[in-house]
């Protein structure tokens, strides 16, 4: 169907250009993080990358704890394609395209350990916080996957407890007491075109990428998460080499938070 | 009971810091931001575009659909659970007919003009945020509209009237009445109008009048809003 | 007393009063309210004489005819094909008006045009319904390969092409491409990659910059400085 476009980006990548001119590996500019974006959440944070724009929002809230583990709370993560954001998005529930991202980031963010569960635990076996996280897209032209990610992590670096007493959360109250954050995980989505593997990808790249792989990477370098999307399969080399373009790729988005 | 002095120092007839911003969302047709204080309002437009499924369309005119939203982070509360509520819909609703006058659907008929209406932060007044910022979206859409349209919330508190009730003034333990109106500015007519709270006749005709008035200033940030969109820096206008 | 409340050339959102009393006519993206003409939607003011009308800045394409336009193939039916036309409206392409060669009943129609296919064609007919009739039969009318597309505000075209096609064949002669600019708002493009993204470019700046002065010139320079050559500027010849 995007046969002639796939030809274009081909041909572009052959001279190591893509369609706005930029290099393969070359991330959009401006990459911008603002912190505390919207006041009534008690964390937040919006983030452009190029021209996409992603709020994120936390909000915590009182939870049972699971009965496998009453000693920690537990974090939730949501994701809404907006229709505001895209003349390809519609209204209704969180279709397979938002449910992948909202998962996606959130095994980013559990499997680093990226908040300590255990210090989210307000009594064992009877309440612990849960961190909720929203993601709410306004503007997608393209890469939604890794400016939700660095909006997430923006957002729980941003976030402070409310005020907590006799069993009442005050939202109208912030304390100073900010989240138990022990590591922050960037996530790079590398895409395969051809033989060419491109990083932020703009609306018409994701349209004609064969695959594509969201690597999530904690400060150390290693890795947390991994998550293969498109319909073309990739070889064991691919792999390792996107892996390897995403760990280089993430250092541009670390030094944005 | 007496109302000396606004809750946050403001005077009766002074609406709280507005700000207006045109074309910030560079995927839609149209789009704007709208903001009174806390309270954050994003319009996008979509439109005209194809109408599916068929049945929907209309060879006479296109139709105007409308959906306000309030991000689940916005609440200066709880979370609000994604997905709408009654509320959500009956505001959707209302927005809808408070643009629908000024937009010239018959220039498109068989189309849809999609208007989004989200909101990250809010403090009272939302829903005239939101018509705020759909009006002046519409416009930057390049659509056929008679008038802009501006909104703002009147009422009265106590023994005073007041211009822009702000979420303590809504909740305040005296008597309020909270009435959100949207004004086209050179047509002259109203076309939102709601009130919850109770008011006699003539205090209500007075809160109106105090409410066009801002309305005015209202228009005039409007405007200033689309046109900055196209000043560039540094270049000599035509001639 | 009649009396034009803005300037020429100033840029107007909708409901402001453009003239009052009844000296003056409205014309297009104006309408009249009693004694006032009122500007009914975002543009820029044009006085011509009586008449005042608006320029628009911005708005959806809609199908005219006699426009030459890009179109994207979206279906291919017994009768011919359905395209999208880059607006709230599709059109058709029949069999008798899609291409000078014969083709046979029955003939598979995917074998001319195929689903994704972009076709330059002519906008034969529009209904007050907006049913859309497209015609390929025609001097540069033809099916597109190779190349990309990119989406420009159709009501910059005019000034993209500019008068008598001058500004796009300033953008040719420097970057080397062929451009094929649909009424649309689909503009075709073809070049080697630097240049072709140094015509995108450019095309991007006259957007931004259109409803300003001195825009010809301005792009000269900045193609010249660009490419190291030194452009013509083929100027309107005032006849009579």
């Amino acid at each position: 169907m995007h046969n002639e476009l796939k030809s274009q980006v081909l041909k572009l990548l052959a001279s190591g250009l893509r369609l706005d001119g930029r290099k393969a590996t070359e991330y959009r500019k401006p990459i911008k993080v603002e912190y505390g974006f919207t006041k009534t959440a008690e964390g937040s944070a919006k983030v452009t990358i190029g021209d996409t724009e992603v709020i994120a929002g936390v909000k915590l809230e009182i939870m049972t704890p699971y009965p496998d583990t009453p000693d920690q709370g537990s974090i939730m993560v949501g994701a809404e394609l907006l229709p505001l954001s895209s003349p390809e998005f519609e209204l209704g529930p969180p279709g397979n395209q938002a449910i992948e991202l909202a998962r996606v980031v959130d095994r980013g963010i559990r499997e680093s350990k990226a908040i300590d569960f255990k210090a989210l635990c307000i009594e064992p076996g009877v309440k612990a916080w849960m961190v909720v996280i929203d993601l709410c897209t306004i503007n997608d032209a393209g890469n939604l996957f890794d400016v939700c990610a660095l909006a997430a992590l923006a957002a729980l670096k941003n976030a402070k407890f409310p005020k907590y007493e006799d069993g009442k959360i005050d939202y109208r109250t912030k304390t100073s007491e900010e989240l138990p954050l022990q590591e922050e995980p960037i996530s790079v989505t590398v895409l395969k075109i051809g033989n060419h593997f491109i990083v932020d990808p703009d609306n018409e790249e994701e349209l004609v990428a064969e695959a594509r792989l969201t690597v999530a990477i904690m400060s150390d370098g290693s890795l947390c998460a991994l998550q293969k999307g498109g319909e073309f399969a990739i070889k064991l080399e691919d792999v390792n080499q996107m892996i390897g373009i995403a760990s280089d790729g993430s250092k541009a988005l670390r030094e944005a938070l | 009971m007496v109302y000396a002095r606004r809750l946050d120092g403001r005077k009766f007839d002074e609406m709280r810091q507005i700000e207006a911003k045109v074309g910030i969302i560079k995927r839609a047709d149209g789009s704007a931001m709208f903001r009174f204080g806390n309270t954050i309002a994003y319009a996008a437009v979509y439109g005209p575009r194809n109408l599916y499924p068929k049945f929907l369309q209309d060879p006479s005119k296109g139709i105007l659909r409308c959906h306000y939203n309030m991000m689940p982070f916005s609440s200066a509360g709880e979370r609000v659970r994604p997905g709408g509520s009654r509320r959500s819909k009956e505001i959707s609703m209302v927005t809808k007919n408070a643009l629908l006058p000024i937009v010239n659907l018959e220039e498109y008929p068989n189309s849809v003009v999609d208007v989004f209406i989200e909101l990250p932060q809010t403090e009272a007044g939302s829903r005239c945020a939101g018509i705020c910022a759909a009006s002046m979206a519409l416009a930057d859409a390049g659509l056929i509209m008679k008038d802009l349209v501006a909104a703002v919330s009147v009422g009265r508190v106590d023994d005073r009237v007041v211009v822009d009730l702000d979420y303590s003034e809504e909740s305040y333990s005296g008597i309020v009445a909270d009435i959100p109106i949207a004004y086209l500015p050179t047509l002259d007519k109203l076309t939102l109008l709601q009130m919850d709270g109770i008011v006699p006749k003539e205090t209500l005709m007075e809160a109106l009048k105090l409410g066009l008035k801002a309305c005015m200033k209202i228009n005039e940030l409007q405007k200033k809003a689309l046109k900055q969109k196209y000043i560039t820096e540094g270049v000599e206008d035509a001639q | 007393m009649t009396d034009v409340q803005v300037k020429d050339k100033e840029i107007v959102v909708p409901g402001e009063i453009l003239a009052k009393g009844m000296g003056y006519v409205p014309g297009a993206g104006t309408y009249r309210n009693g004694e006032d003409i009122i500007s009914e939607r975002l543009g820029v003011v044009s006085i011509d004489g009586r008449a005042v009308k608006l320029i628009p800045l911005s708005g959806r394409y809609l199908p005219k005819r006699g426009d030459t336009i890009i179109c994207k193939v979206v279906d291919v039916t017994l009768n011919g094909w359905r395209l999208e036309t880059n607006s709230a409206y599709q059109a058709m392409l029949g069999l008798k008006e899609a291409t000078s060669e014969f083709i046979a009943r029955g003939a598979d129609l995917r074998k001319y045009y195929d689903i994704g296919d972009f076709l330059v064609c002519k906008v034969s007919n529009v209904t007050s319904q907006m049913l859309v009739d497209v015609m390929m039969k025609g001097p540069g009318l033809k099916k597109l390969k190779g190349g990309r597309i990119i989406e420009v505000n159709s009501y910059k075209v005019p000034r993209i092409i500019g008068k008598h096609g001058s500004m796009i064949s300033m953008i040719k002669e420097a970057t080397g491409c062929w451009i094929i600019v649909g009424q649309n708002g689909l503009v075709w493009l073809q070049g080697e990659p630097p240049a072709e993204l140094l015509a995108i470019h450019t095309i991007r700046m006259i957007e931004s910059e259109s409803h300003l002065g001195g825009l010809t010139s301005r792009i000269k320079d900045f193609l010249e400085k660009e490419t190291g050559k030194k452009l013509e500027v083929k100027l309107e010849v005032k006849t009579e």
